[in-house]
């Protein structure tokens, strides 16, 4: 074959002006292009990034509701000493449950899904840069939420801790399966993860509008960007530790057994690498969701954009060296402890250049005091006081003395809820409309936030007074006469207002769905190109591709947004352009909607739950796996010689 | 909102190479996922040399060196060849492209069977202690891509020779070499450990 002829490498300008956008055969055919099959088929094989971060968001917010009931249940466990509502054996599985399910099957794929829905749209694209292995992602992360929770219904589900230290869920001490459950759903869970990273890299770096140059990138696509290269370079030290541990446990090897030179210290060094680094992978999409919050409703854009994405981009870094403080009570030489606490307390530096930058901005503009805004505040008051407790347990001295104690518990929760789920809450309120055409009640939203914050006030500073009293993390129960009574009521009496609070959201939300005020376009006069296109947004995004000349395109344009045409309407298709100065580069195809996804995901379950049982899996589940990829990249070109097929 | 026309982009390519094409940027995320993978797995592999006295563990000698310098010229050559069928497919050369990937499937059938020499020539199993273990986690991790890029490369290559050659192609390709590039460079760290450390560290 020759040599294609080249095409320009650079769009033509059009000297006219119009306020023309495609013809009505054109737009029929661009959404004829882009529509999905009707029906079930069409749930099946869809690779819409919206449709797919819908199911994300409501699958992730069911394992919210289950762990949250897990909650539930220890708090009343706890409420008075000696109580016998579960058992010890149960309530090691409810706390391992909670957690896991918290941090991987809740916190990750919501932050994720968020950004996967809104990505895209931020940066005037059609589609992700991958959209089957966007499908692929949440069918695998589906079959790994599931895994765990059959696994727990059928009384096999994991005990050890959500982090499952060894020897604790070695082969000596946790015979049986449950640990294998465990370690398998990180493989699930990690997958998905790192597919949804790849994509949203590529597509941040490869597929921005025209003229969004890498400074007026939106500060939330630009945690987005980091919190993917975090999740890329953290998630393989986790998959690492716990496929290590199924080879211990299913292979015999020697990784975490000392008696054969092996440590389990390993282990913890290998968890942490990805755990501290997963705080941050929680908490930067938080920080996304705020600094959009924010700029909409302080009616100006966010102070000090430079030093934000600085900020961000040294606690990416800082995050990879802190792991150790994890790791003080395992006795390690006094030298690193200097260096993980010095760093650990450095981190606050970045953290809090942020918080100094939404005030000024709350401070220096007309803040609208939306639902949205209330969860920044309560964000910022709850996230300082985890930071602040994130400082003194930074010292090793302290943390000794509060390692494994409710302390530790109210610190995390303090940093992890303050920095995630209140923005969360923020973002499901703000990007509503954008999501379903609707807009959620401000009354509701009103009485949740207040319930929520309270709630969660009570339920969690009291743990920080129980862990000065002594009060270890993890017992089912305790014996009277400690003074530990009247703190777990009041912490049980919080849990039930979080409880509440988070039913009038579903409660909100199923009403909204049906009876929302219309949102219309962009509700909350928004400046960021998400809010340019309709709500919910058609399958193709956009119908022209926006052209990008300032951070907020929509105040800047607020009659007209400049466009550019040329990508196809008759074949799926979207702009590719340079990383740093978003000059459009190529046309590139973008693929059908396919059921090899949903097949490739099935047969990666094969695999991974075949290897629960035995080691051979790997061999005979390489087959199934191999003929669906074959499918999944199976040419539509011409056969040699003969037609198309 | 109204949108007003600035620009038309038709004229643009259908594809690109390299960093332009965002395929490309897909495998580099991939590869600096596995990268990490390697990485870790070599910080475990010095972890657990530093906490042992010996190493190996008596009475485990040393892999044999042979085989593994075998392979590891095997590895250098298959890249000779690998960097030639990529400057092809950027030049559009359809039968260089089909000899090349040709080629590129027998050598990946050749550093697979030598692989296989290799592991019984480490002089340790993996579950007799955290020596062997570590030893054979590199060379699993390793042996893995090896074999995936291989049946990858094996079947981008029937379908070069069953289907029509358009423009992509040869991107995808391109793309292709990339990452037996990744394969092949990520061996010597990982041969340096495997075969040195037990006799130098």
């Amino acid at each position: 074959m020759t040599r294609p002829p080249r095409k320009p490498r650079k769009p033509v300008a059009s000297g006219a002006i119009s306020d023309r956008v495609l013809e009505p055969a054109a737009e029929a055919e661009l959404e004829l292009t882009w529509k999905d099959p009707p029906g079930f088929w069409g749930w099946l094989v869809t690779t819409d990034h919206k449709r797919i971060a819908r199911r994300y968001l409501v699958t992730a917010f069911l394992f919210f509701g289950l762990a949250g009931l897990g909650a539930v249940a220890m708090r009343l466990q706890l409420s008075k000493p000696e109580n016998t509502l579960l058992s010890a054996a149960r309530y090691n599985e409810i706390f391992t449950m909670h957690g896991t399910t918290m941090m991987f099957l809740f916190a990750v794929p919501i932050m994720e899904a968020v950004a996967v829905f809104l990505v895209p749209l931020m940066i005037g694209a059609r589609a992700l840069a991958f959209p089957r292995l966007n499908a692929f992602s949440y069918f695998v992360y589906l079959a790994g939420a599931l895994t765990l929770w059959i696994g727990f219904i059928l009384n096999i589900g994991p005990d050890v801790g959500w982090f499952a230290y060894t020897p604790l869920s070695g082969p000596e001490y946790s015979p049986g399966h449950r640990s294998d459950i465990w370690a398998q759903m990180i493989t699930f869970t990690e997958i998905a993860a790192l597919a949804v990273a790849v994509n949203l890299t590529t597509t941040i770096f490869k597929m921005r509008s025209p003229g969004m140059t890498l400074s007026r990138v939106p500060l939330f696509v630009w945690a987005m960007l980091i919190t993917s290269i975090m999740t890329i370079l953290a998630l393989p030290a986790v998959m690492l530790a716990s496929s290590l541990l199924m080879s211990d446990r299913l292979l015999a090897t020697q990784f975490y057994n000392p008696a054969e030179g092996g440590d389990h210290i390993l282990y913890q060094h290998l968890f942490w690498f990805f755990g501290h680094p997963e705080v941050y992978i929680i908490f930067l999409p938080g920080l996304a969701f705020v600094s959009s919050i924010t700029a909409t409703f302080s009616r100006r854009p966010v102070m000090g954009h430079i030093p934000m994405v600085l900020s961000q981009i040294a606690i990416g870094f800082l995050a990879f060296g802190l792991w150790v403080h994890h790791m003080f009570a395992t006795g390690l030489p006094h030298l690193g402890d200097s260096f993980y606490t010095a760093a650990s307390m450095a981190i606050a530096l970045p953290s809090g250049v942020q918080i100094f930058c939404w005030i000024a901005t709350l401070w220096a503009g007309k803040p609208v005091w939306k639902t949205p805004l209330l969860w920044v505040v309560g964000f910022i008051v709850t996230f300082v006081i985890g930071g602040l407790t994130g400082v003194m347990v930074a010292s090793v001295p302290l943390d000794l003395q509060l390692h494994d104690t409710y302390f530790v518990v109210a610190h995390f929760h303090y940093v992890l809820i303050g920095g995630a789920v209140f923005p969360l809450f923020g973002a499901f309120q703000y990007w509503f409309p954008k999501f379903t055409g609707r807009l959620l009640s401000e009354t509701a939203g009103k009485w949740q936030f207040w319930l929520f914050f309270i709630g969660f006030q009570l339920t969690f500073f009291p743990m920080h007074i129980l862990g000065l009293l002594g009060m270890p993390r993890r017992v089912y129960t305790y014996p009277s006469g400690l003074g530990w009574e009247p703190y777990n009521q009041i912490a049980t009496l919080g849990g039930v207002m979080l409880f509440t609070s988070v039913l009038i959201f579903v409660i909100n939300v199923l009403v909204s769905l049906r009876r929302g005020a219309l949102a219309g376009d962009n509700p909350w006069d928004g400046p960021t190109l998400e809010w340019a296109t309709t709500s919910p947004p058609p399958p193709y995004n956009f119908m022209l591709t926006p052209v990008v000349d300032s951070r907020e395109p929509l105040w800047e344009h607020r009659e007209e947004l400049p466009v550019m045409e040329g990508l196809s309407t008759a074949k799926r298709e979207v702009l590719t352009s340079s990383p740093s100065e978003a000059e459009p580069i190529s046309r590139q195809a973008s693929p059908e909607p396919s059921i090899w996804p949903f097949l490739s995901a099935i047969a990666t379950t094969i695999v991974l739950l075949g290897t629960i049982f035995s080691e051979w899996a790997l061999v005979w589940g390489a087959l199934p796996l191999g003929v669906v990829l074959t499918g999944w990249f199976w040419p539509k070109r011409p056969r040699a010689g003969g037609e198309a097929q | 909102m109204k949108t007003r026309i600035v620009g038309d982009v038709s004229a643009l390519p259908d594809h690109e190479f390299g960093l332009k094409s965002i395929v490309w940027w897909g495998l580099l995320g991939f590869m600096a996922i596995e990268s990490m993978g390697f990485v870790l797995a070599i910080g475990a592999y010095l972890y657990i040399r530093g906490i042992n006295d010996s190493w190996p563990f008596p009475p485990d000698q040393s892999p044999a060196l042979l085989p593994g310098i075998v392979t590891t010229i095997l590895l250098l050559a298959s890249e000779v060849l690998n960097r030639w069928t990529a400057r092809r497919a950027k030049a559009y050369d359809e039968r260089g492209v089909k000899l090349g990937v040709t080629g590129m499937i027998a050598a990946g059938v050749i550093i697979i069977i030598a692989r296989f020499f290799e592991l019984p020539n480490l002089h340790t199993r993996w579950d007799v202690n955290a020596y062997g273990s570590v030893t054979w986690l590199l060379m699993f991790l390793h042996t893995l891509h090896i074999i995936t890029d291989w049946a990858d490369t094996g079947v981008m290559g029937g379908w070069l020779f069953t289907h029509k050659m358009e423009p992509t192609q040869f991107s995808e390709v391109y793309d292709n070499c990339g990452y037996w590039t990744f394969v092949v460079v990520s061996w010597l760290p990982i041969w340096a450990l495997v075969y040195l450390a037990p006799r130098f560290m």
